[in-house]
């Protein structure tokens, strides 16, 4: 195991304060340490790291020395993580790992040396204590003045500093308080007004005439400041989670600070951010599995022995069949019917899951889908027409009529209804796919009409965001419709998503 | 090699020199790989430059470019090497009249002169600085990468009838991938992970004034702040920054010096590819309402 207590030691020996020119040799054993409580750490964030990556990020710190932290970022970064959406998670824990330790730091705000964001940043003395001297003294008022004018000209070190200051005024930190980083972010934030900021600084901008009323101007203004936003914020959450490592160690902190790959993200419990996050990974995924899908599917391509070409192919050969041939099997994508709960608690996860299934249609000779509540509704044209994915899901947010009774999830009705209308549609080349938990309310389950859909059709399947020890408790029949499903899976995550819609296709 | 790289910021100096702006982080990885001797694999969206990098870098260098081009059905005979098996033939028929040693004309016919190098082979044997370029690696199939291990790690080829070829130097190699699929764990792990998004304004502002220097700074702002906005849409296929140079060439063909919204909804077809993209920006932006001249497409 790491010896913890080595961490600050050896970043104060061979770390942050040394001038350029003098290159740091870092002293290979205490460097060991460091890297492999970091790279444990990595691990346990279910990262995979392998030995030799591990072997390089050793021989990259040789080279690049501790001096400059954003050089030894990326350097680490190059050696030991292989994908991008990797990349947040490697920050976090980096940060964690490599902040700035107060112990035999030149101390100090921000040197004059010190430029671009990312580098070293020799913060406050003791956590809590006041940054910057001076600052402990200004009003409020001043010091929203001071971060307004920072923020202004882009005077990235006063920005730092000011946040800093802002975090130990508002965050009201203790020491051993069991709370995470972000109660002290929003805290934080919530004083300095981060919300009305941007209006204030484009108001600003109007009063001192750098901004005309052009709309276009605004626009330009508004996303520049936003960015700028970005940027405190940014400092404001390092900053607090330097004071967390310093009080509680660093690997207290690098557990409580664990997140979840964008592919371990549970749809039905995902924050707002962590949704828009999904929602980017979406295009990359699915174009990467329909490239793989397509692949497999022709190089299945090799059918049943075709016995009339093979004999006259063989006359080239005088009549040994040298070269067998073989039929081409016809292409066969399934046709693909999605019908979806969309009642508030799997809401996220049906429109999620929509999204995946039309950004993958070219896989699919057909995609229809359905939503439903109580009532249900063919919303196939909302994609179909659209072409655009996220007015589609607006639309089948605000249009469809889905609302039959109570608006409280009815599978049953929902599923009769379905079987009455389209049940003659279904066809042995359609799938059908449904998505829910299968929490009915206590309604009938017409379960039995599932298993006619299914014979009617090539494949029922079931996706559940539920985790499997929940089905079947409480109001959830899921039990009773699996019996009629070629497969009910349990679908929580992207990881899980992208393995069902693989099997999909292959069948 | 008698160019290498001194440190980060010769990185980005000589990296300057040669019309390419490189950012930190991809300063901080070139040096890295010239330094450990490892190969870069580079990803990101289309059109931020990737190919343009290993260009760069061998401009930089003083060093001769060799590139391989990867596609599905790629093979060791497009990739490595092959025997010229015409001449092959020749030799042997032409001994016919010389009746000469079977053994003998055997090893004649496998040595050197009868070997057809392809990109992967002749960068070993290069005794001049060279960056080898391998382009779009994951259009190949994941069983076709394991042709590139033997190279990316240990920078030799093993030809069963002549031995294994050793390189005499350990050039940069640098591989793009659009990330259309996974590649093999086995391939990342030889290589340094470079992932290279949309520049920063400040950075694509500069790339605009470095690539299209007949143009002003107010102007070179503006280009870079709309291509901003234009990315920040939900559109299917963000600009590139190529797609933004030839913007900005657009603007200075016709005489613009500043960019209001009609200006915006006359060019936007240059940014951007497809129709409902087009649609979306100019709701988005404001710059609804007809063209003022229709635009043949």
């Amino acid at each position: 195991m790491t010896n913890w207590a080595k961490i600050p030691d050896a970043l104060a020996r061979y770390g942050t304060g040394r001038p350029p020119d003098e290159p740091p040799r870092p002293d290979p054993e205490s460097l060991l340490d460091v890297l492999q409580g970091f790279v444990h750490e990595l691990r346990a964030a279910n990262l995979p790291v392998s030995m030799t990556e591990n072997l390089d990020a050793m021989r990259a710190v040789e080279e690049v020395g501790l001096s400059d932290r954003a050089l030894l970022r990326e350097a680490l970064a190059a050696t030991l993580i292989k994908q991008e959406r990797h990349r947040p998670v490697f920050d976090v824990v980096f940060d964690v790992y490599f902040s700035p330790f107060s112990t035999g730091i030149d101390g100090g705000p921000a040197g004059p040396d010190v430029g671009d964001d990312d580098a070293v940043e020799p913060g406050p003395g003791a956590p809590g204590a006041p940054g910057g001297g001076a600052m402990g003294e200004l009003t409020p008022e001043e010091l929203a003045e001071m971060l307004l004018a920072a923020l202004m000209s882009m005077d990235a070190d006063a920005m730092r500093r000011l946040a800093a200051e802002a975090v130990t005024r508002f965050a009201g930190m203790e020491p051993g308080r069991p709370v995470g980083g972000t109660y002290y972010l929003y805290r934080t934030l919530r004083r300095l007004d981060y919300d009305g900021l941007l209006e204030r600084m484009l108001s600003r901008a109007v009063d001192a005439g750098q901004l005309g009323d052009d709309d276009l101007e605004q626009r330009f203004a508004r996303e520049e400041m936003g960015e700028r936003l970005r940027k405190l914020r940014d400092m404001v959450e390092s900053e607090i989670r330097r004071r967390l490592v310093a009080d509680r160690g660093v690997e207290a902190m690098a557990r409580t600070l664990r997140r979840p790959l964008p592919e371990d993200v549970d749809f039905m419990h995902a924050s707002r951010e962590e949704m828009r996050e999904l929602q980017r990974a979406i295009y990359p995924l699915t174009r990467a599995l329909a490239a793989r899908l397509a692949q497999r599917r022709r190089r299945r391509r090799r059918g049943h022995l075709d016995f009339r070409a093979t004999v006259r192919h063989s006359l080239s050969y005088g009549g040994v069949p040298a070269e067998p041939k073989f039929r081409h099997p016809r292409p066969s994508k399934p046709e693909i019917m999605v019908i979806a709960d969309i009642s508030g608690s799997v809401a996220s996860f049906a429109r999620f899951t929509l999204q995946f299934v039309y950004a993958m249609a070219s896989q699919f000779s057909k995609v229809r889908s359905w939503v439903f509540i109580d009532g249900i509704d063919e919303v196939t044209s909302y994609f179909t027409e659209s072409g655009d994915l996220v007015e589609a899901i607006h639309k089948v947010n605000t249009e469809a009529d889905v609302v039959w009774v109570d608006g409280h999830s009815d599978y049953g009705h929902a599923i009769e209804v379905f079987h009455q209308r389209h049940a003659h549609e279904v066809t042995p080349k359609t799938s059908i796919i449904l998505l829910g938990d299968a929490r009915n309310n206590y309604h009938a389950t017409q379960a039995a009409l599932l298993g006619d859909l299914r014979r009617r059709g090539r494949h029922l399947y079931w996706l559940n965001p539920e985790p499997k020890g929940y089905w079947d408790s409480g109001d959830s029949v899921m039990g009773e419709y699996a019996a009629y499903c070629d497969g009910a899976y349990e679908c929580r995550n992207l990881r899980q998503l992208q393995r069902f819609v693989a099997t999909v296709v292959d069948h | 090699m008698a160019e290498r790289f001194a440190s980060v910021d010769d990185v980005i100096e000589r990296l300057r020199k040669v019309d390419y702006l490189a950012d930190p982080s991809i300063a901080g990885v070139v040096y890295l790989a010239d330094r450990l001797e490892k190969p870069i694999l580079v990803e990101g969206p289309a059109g931020v430059g990737k190919t343009e990098l290993a260009k760069s870098v061998a401009a930089a260098t003083g060093a001769r470019l060799i590139r391989l081009q990867c596609y599905e059905g790629l093979d060791e005979s497009k990739a490595l090497y092959e025997w010229n098996y015409k001449k092959q033939l020749l030799r042997i028929q032409a001994d016919r009249e010389h009746e000469s040693d079977w053994a003998e004309v055997e090893a004649d016919i496998f040595s050197e002169p009868f070997l057809l190098t392809r990109p992967l082979l002749e960068a070993i044997r290069a005794t001049e600085p060279v960056v080898l370029l391998i382009d779009e690696v994951d259009r190949v199939e994941i069983e076709t990468e394991a042709l590139l291990l033997e190279v990316l790690s240990d920078f030799q080829v093993s030809i069963p009838e002549l031995g294994t070829i050793t390189g005499a130097q350990r050039p940069i190699v640098i591989l793009t991938s659009n990330n259309t699929r996974e590649l093999s764990e086995a391939l990342k792990r030889r290589c340094l992970f470079l992932h290279i998004d949309y520049p920063t304004l400040e950075r694509e502002r500069e790339i605009v004034r470095v690539r299209v220097p007949e143009i002003d700074a107010a102007l070179a702002e503006q280009v870079a702040q709309v291509v901003r906005s234009v990315r920040a849409l939900d559109v299917k296929k963000a600009p590139s920054i190529s797609e933004t140079i030839d913007w900005a060439r657009t603007l200075l063909h016709l005489g613009r010096h500043e960019v209001d919204s009609r200006t915006i909804g006359d060019t936007l077809h240059v940014l951007l590819k497809y129709q409902s993209d087009i649609t979306r920006a100019r709701k988005d932006l404001g710059v609804d309402g007809p063209p003022a001249v229709p635009l043949k497409r």
